[in-house]
């Protein structure tokens, strides 16, 4: 655990879903104890309660709240069966990111037993030790090596076991391929041989780790542990468990955020065939023997909404920037350097509110038995959803267990549990299993959204190119990447909370794809301004040499400078620094001016994040964020209007598409001297602002909205 | 309730059910066949493509006793006898998958289009899978594993002359 990321973490309020009060309080035909929730559900203490939480589980420490300390036996980490069976156990989730198989890396390297031979536990709270969330780009930072340093304690202990048995010096005994050999006389005993199925109650200590330098696993490109298993069908996400007995679950959604019932008629779907109505405070839900049958169930209901005015997309910009604590006059030393600049700026970017949108809607299946409450659902945070149904419920945190099958993605959108609440109060009252998928219109209304935000800079430059000053303000995005590697003198940089008219929260790079936005858009206008060409503009502002480094791989990769773009055609160049990783990125657009269509041509990604675990692994990551920022960057956008969702389908929210994607090539820079870091955040951050530079480059129009051609370049 | 009797990866399937289910909670809920997915339920992701008499088609969207009488595969029913099929392959050697949700439509539309068109152009591909989403975005490398199994049909043939 560092000092930095807890200061992150502190410093990132825009995941706003962990500071929310929980959705429903159950009254559970019980007395109400609402007194409870000011204790456990309480938007500050929750965050405050994560912040430890990571902290002390990061640093071994025991946690206070929120989680257990981190064990420090073998064997809470890592078992192997007397077959040979190692497995290894982590709180967190695979939701596409691929850290089933990197984690196996991690296991295979250190243990030195085969891939095959490995098997990883995911997201169990009954099997695996706490973990505050898969979020922050944590899993190869922390639990790589974690799970690193359980491997090589065991292998170590292996060959203390070894030297015992045999009878021979431990320093003539190598682990290799699952097995101790006694080198000079070649007898081996197999790693299940040895441990004969025990748990391993020696603590982890510190045995060494292999240097990334020597990796013989790790380092090199594994295929998806679990891919034959996706492409024959056969691996089961969420939606795809069933119980026996299982019914399926409906919720009864408001008519607009905020609403609340006036009247619930339900005598209608009472008479339905196998139906039951579930009702508890404003929770109306349905169970039913199929899904069509639930759905009917809660057509069948007759509700009345009492609802209240809210602001709509058309003035949220407007709204945005009235915040409560907004800026204070800027400290004399910046306001003399703007007044003394060559040439001052003052411009304003925006960010509409998008959705995550994970191809697998939010699901679970809830089942009550023998006084324990199981919940399979797609979450980041396994331990956190177990809290959640815990205090939901009031029951022990012991007595609920949360399953969570590899996922169907969630780019920071699955950090809440309300879906599993819910099927577990449908659970309840139906006595039986349910299984609750939501509709797509329902993930697309009823999760959070990344936060929309306005964006204020203004700033200074010199006649030599040297920014000089820098005013800049984020209103509701967030605070992730809102401070630059550029080497500015005077410099401010603010976050400025506001009312958000919609549920937001965290998203793939937080506020970071937002900050980067304006910066680096902000730095090409700066650049024009000085008649300086964008890529020579940033050197010159930059010290950071790991930014520098993959701005000149990506320029060089992509010919910056060396050609020119074809007629209608543009070149654009942005890069950023995000939870340890640097990206950059070269993008060529073309611009057909008659129709306003804007082509992406080609994008060259240049990404650094220390040593490389899987290569093509971290490529595929690098290629997804890439093709998951066009979204946001050209036309994802969600239109509101009084707590109403516009377009909550993918026929009217578009996402990128097989035609939107352009020619990729991606240059990963492999530094073995550094740790590693995430991937699955920082290379979405670059994108949007070289694509705005390019379209400038293409037709001289600056655009400063994301997304920023929802209906074609009006040029 | 009505009797359904479907053809489903070469076997005869009964499901005693509602008339108004679509083909996709049947395959899923009833045969439990759970490769195809729901994702938006308007035809317009392709989780849940499924093969109705070899055509790539959304049985989200297809009733299933719309589906009586006709060849249904899934992709359950594309491995024979433990052999994947050269899509499938072509999947796994090129890693055209991250959370795998959208994998199953995707190889199914990829098995649709070459049955059509065993040897599509790239323009072809692009227009033949337009209608699936992979929001993990893995596109191009989808693309590469169509033309790679295009081209292992092409190289088995030649090599059986």
């Amino acid at each position: 655990m560092n000092e930095r990321w807890a200061n992150e973490i502190e410093l990132e309020p825009e995941r706003y879903e962990l500071a929310a009060d929980p959705v429903y309080q159950f009254e559970l035909g019980e007395l109400q104890r609402r007194d409870f929730f000011k204790v456990l559900g309480g938007g500050v203490l929750i965050v405050l309660a994560l912040k430890d939480a990571i902290a002390q589980q990061e640093s071994g420490g025991g946690g206070r709240r929120g989680g257990a300390p981190r064990p420090v036996e073998i064997g809470a980490w890592l078992h192997i069966a007397e077959n040979g069976v190692v497995t290894a156990y982590t709180g967190k989730a695979e939701v596409g990111q691929n850290i089933r198989t990197s984690l196996t890396q991690a296991v295979a390297e250190e243990l030195r037993a085969p891939v095959s031979a490995i098997k990883i536990v995911m997201g169990d709270t009954d099997l695996t030790p706490y973990d505050a969330g898969t979020f922050g780009s944590r899993t190869t930072p922390d639990m790589f090596p974690q799970l690193r340093k359980a491997a090589a304690a065991a292998r170590e202990t292996m060959l203390d076991l070894a030297a015992e048995q045999l009878k021979v010096e431990r320093g003539s005994l190598l682990a290799t391929n699952g097995k101790i050999t006694h080198q000079p006389t070649k007898q081996s005993l197999s790693y299940g041989q040895l441990s004969k199925g025990q748990k391993l109650m020696k603590a982890i200590g510190e045995a060494p780790l292999a240097p990334s330098t020597q990796w013989q696993v790790a380092g090199k490109t594994l295929h998806k542990i679990t891919g034959r298993d996706i492409v024959t069908g056969k691996h089961q996400y969420t939606p795809d468990i069933k119980l026996p007995g299982m019914l399926h679950g409906r919720v009864l959604r408001p008519s607009a955020f905020g609403a609340t019932p006036a009247s619930i008629d339900t005598l209608a779907a009472e008479k339905l065939p196998g139906v039951t109505i579930v009702r508890d405070g404003d929770f109306v839900g349905v169970t039913a023997p199929s899904q069509e049958a639930a759905a009917r169930a809660v057509e069948a209901i007759r509700p009345e909404w009492k609802t209240t005015p809210q602001v709509s997309a058309k003035d949220l910009f407007e709204h945005l920037k009235k915040t409560p604590n907004p800026p204070g006059a800027a400290p004399a030393a910046l306001t003399e350097s703007l007044a003394a600049a060559h040439q001052k700026l003052e411009r304003t970017y925006t960010i509409a509110y998008i959705a995550h949108a994970p191809l697998e809607p939010r699901a679970a299946v809830a089942e009550w038995k023998d006084g324990k409450l199981t919940v399979w659902t797609g979450t980041q945070r396994p331990f956190g959803v177990r809290g959640e149904l815990a205090a939901a419920f009031r029951i022990p945190e012991p007595s609920v267990r949360v399953i969570v099958p590899d996922t169907g993605s969630g780019y920071g959108g699955k950090h809440t549990g309300e879906m599993a609440v819910e099927a577990a109060r449908l659970a309840k009252a139906a006595g039986k299993p349910v299984k609750l998928v939501w509709t797509r219109e329902e993930e697309f209304t009823w999760a959070y959204f990344r936060p929309a935000g306005v964006i204020d800079v203004t700033s200074g430059v010199n006649k030599d190119g040297v920014i000089t000053a820098w005013d800049f303000h984020n209103y509701n995005s967030g605070n992730a990447g809102l401070r630059p590697v550029y080497a500015i003198q005077n410099q401010r940089n603010e976050f400025h909370r506001s009312d958000s008219p919609l549920r937001q929260g965290s998203y793939r790079a937080l506020a970071s794809t937002a900050n980067h936005f304006a910066r680096e858009v902000h730095i090409d206008e700066l650049a024009a301004s000085v008649k300086m060409n964008p890529l020579e503009f940033r050197l010159k502002n930059l010290k950071d040499e790991r930014l520098r480094a993959v701005l000149e791989a990506a320029a060089k990769a992509f010919g910056w400078g060396k050609t020119k773009p074809a007629s209608n055609h543009g070149f654009g160049i942005a890069g950023g620094f995000e939870k340890a990783g640097y990206v950059a990125n070269c993008v060529e657009v073309a611009v057909d001016r008659a129709s306003g269509r804007v082509k992406l041509v080609r994008i060259v990604t240049a990404f650094e994040c220390g040593a490389i675990v899987n290569p093509d692994g971290l490529k595929n990551q690098v290629e997804g964020s890439v093709i998951q920022g066009i979204g946001g960057a050209l036309f994802e956008a969600i239109d509101f209007a009084d707590g109403k969702i516009l377009n909550p389908r993918f026929s009217r929210y578009r996402v990128p598409r097989f035609s939107d994607t352009p020619k990729l090539e991606t240059v990963l820079l492999d530094r073995k001297d550094l740790p590693s870091a995430g991937a699955g955040e920082c290379p979405i951050v670059g994108l949007a602002p070289a694509v705005s530079g390019a379209i400038f480059d293409a037709v001289g129009v600056r655009l400063r909205s994301l997304p920023m051609i929802p209906n074609g370049l009006k040029a | 309730m009505k009797t359904i009797e479907l053809q489903v990866n070469g076997a005869e399937r009964r499901v005693e059910t509602d008339a108004d289910r679509s083909l996709l909670s049947v395959l899923r809920d009833d045969l439990d066949l759970t490769g195809a997915k729901y994702g938006c339920g308007e035809g317009q992701c392709g989780a849940c493509t499924v093969l109705v008499d070899g055509r790539a088609v959304r049985s989200c969207l297809t009733l299933a006793a719309g589906a009586e009488g006709k060849q249904i595969t899934t992709i359950e029913g594309l491995e024979q006898n433990g052999r994947l099929h050269p899509l499938q392959e072509a999947f796994l050697n090129v890693d055209a998958m991250q959370c795998g949700y959208c994998t199953a439509g995707m190889i199914m539309s990829g098995v649709g289009l070459l049955k059509k068109t065993p040897n599509p152009t790239e323009p072809e591909i692009l227009r033949a899978m337009e209608g699936n989403m992979c929001r993990c975005g893995t596109y191009n490398r989808v693309v590469e594993a169509i033309q790679q199994a295009a081209n292992s049909n092409k190289t088995a043939k030649g090599g059986a002359r």
